[in-house]
């Protein structure tokens, strides 16, 4: 035991822990060569691909939404608008028929008004025929009358044909003032 | 049979830098040829485990990613948008891949210290974190002087604004800790955490066999000694994590330290 003891400190001189071994130097460097060809070349690329990818699908996916709700906006924008419209459309559209029907109502009242001042006027023109004749029959009526009432008051006929004509032709005459003296009175 | 396999154990106690150096696979048993060693083993390991499962997981990459998928981006994810961007800014995206790999590439063969029946890290070996150290070093420089030109790089990389009186004094300095310290601090920070891990382990492990071999009533002594391995094994996991984003981290700074516009 004391021989393997002394074996290990005999061996102790012979490497320098501080120094490095050119063999493995060498071992290291390939093996580390390749390991970065092989990671740089092959994996992170694409793992900063992959890191990209994953930002632009975000992205996107924000985009897209912002897209949307813009265009919800824009949709709601012009509802709003149309809708705007539609109420303005609608109170002319009322206004005017108002406006029609104040027309039709005056229109329809200056009809039955010229309607009744035609009839009334009609009325008044027959009535005034009807005057007119009442008043000429009563007038040969009342002619014969006083005539028949003179003769038998008098006792005789009357032979003169013309000058009977004239005397009642007269009295009529004076009849005639009488009444219109006597209807102002 | 306990003891004797103890024995055997125990042999190796104290552990050495020796422990470090093991027999070649291939050919077999031949020490002092490096080639193909369990170190060298692991690296080529690590970096088949990784580009498979990268290739793999990321064969047909979706939008909506799958469990293995997802692993994978988040890996390339926490690099890209914790490490590159908020160290170097918008323009550190460009650097995101490197830093990814650098990362897992340090991070696996980390965890090879902890796992069970491998133990033991090639990190623990300086030539590798040399290797990642060297290009991290050629790449910051290059990448200076790429984007201000050559000269106005190292104007602006060694002549802070100060007063002239002070610059003698200040130009040596700033050589000394950006174009010579950094390349070794940045190696030398990984491998002796790895190497001062793995040593923690052996010798907690190691001398739980020693001192059950020395003297049986020694056991419950020794049985502490292993609880304290799994104990460190877990902390050990924290420093193989840290030291994997703090190389990277260190990285993206010196990038970012070449690509400032101002002090």
């Amino acid at each position: 035991m004391i021989n393997l003891y002394l074996a290990a400190e005999e061996g102790a001189t012979e490497h320098n822990p501080i120094i490095p071994i050119w063999q493995e130097i060498v071992v290291g460097s390939v093996a580390f060569a390749v390991l970065c060809f092989v990671l740089i070349k092959f994996v992170f690329p694409q793992m900063e691909k992959t890191f990209q990818a994953r930002v632009e699908a975000i992205e996107g996916g924000i985009k897209r939404a912002e897209a949307a709700q813009a265009e919800a906006n824009e949709l709601l924008e012009q509802y709003r608008t149309q809708l705007a419209e539609a109420r303005t459309e609608a109170a002319r559209i009322r206004d005017e028929a108002r406006a029609d029907a104040e027309g039709i109502r005056q229109d329809v009242l200056g009809k039955a008004r010229e309607e009744s001042d035609r009839i009334i006027a009609a009325g008044n023109e027959q009535l005034a025929t009807q005057r007119e004749s009442i008043l000429r029959e009563l007038r040969s009526e009342v002619g014969t009358l006083a005539v028949d009432l003179a003769g038998k008051i008098v006792g005789e006929a009357l032979a003169d044909e013309a000058r009977t004509r004239g005397t009642v032709e007269r009295f009529i005459a004076d009849l005639d003032t009488a009444g219109t003296t006597g209807g102002r009175r | 049979m306990v003891i004797g396999q103890s024995t055997v154990l125990a042999a190796a106690f104290p552990p050495s830098v020796e422990d470090f150096y093991l027999p070649s696979i291939l050919p077999w048993g031949e020490h002092d040829n490096y080639w193909f060693t369990k170190v060298t083993l692991l690296i080529w390991v690590a970096v088949a485990a990784i580009i498979i499962f990268f290739l793999v997981s990321y064969r047909k990459p979706k939008l909506v990613p799958t469990k293995k998928q997802w692993i994978a981006e988040s890996a390339y994810g926490f690099v890209r948008n914790n490490i590159a961007v908020e160290m170097i800014g918008p323009a550190g995206v460009r650097f995101a891949p490197y830093l990814t790999t650098l990362f897992l590439f340090i991070l696996v063969n980390n965890f090879f210290g902890i796992v069970p029946l491998i133990q033991m890290s090639p990190m623990s070996h300086i030539a590798f974190p040399a290797v990642l150290a060297v290009i991290s070093y050629v790449m910051f420089i290059y990448v200076g002087m790429r984007h201000h030109g050559p000269l106005k790089y190292f104007k602006h990389a060694l002549i802070p604004p100060a007063p002239w009186f002070i610059l003698p004094l200040l130009i040596p300095i700033e050589f000394f800790s950006n174009f010579l310290v950094r390349p070794f601090s940045l190696a030398v920070r990984l491998f002796a955490n790895m190497f001062a891990g793995h040593m923690l382990l052996l010798v907690f492990t190691l001398g739980g066999f020693a001192m059950i071999n020395a003297n049986v009533l020694l056991a419950p002594i020794s049985l502490l000694s292993w609880v304290l391995t799994v104990a460190l094994t877990l902390l050990e996991f924290l420093v193989i994590c840290l030291q994997a984003y703090v190389f990277t981290v260190l990285t993206a700074s010196y990038v970012q330290g070449a690509l400032a516009d101002e002090h």
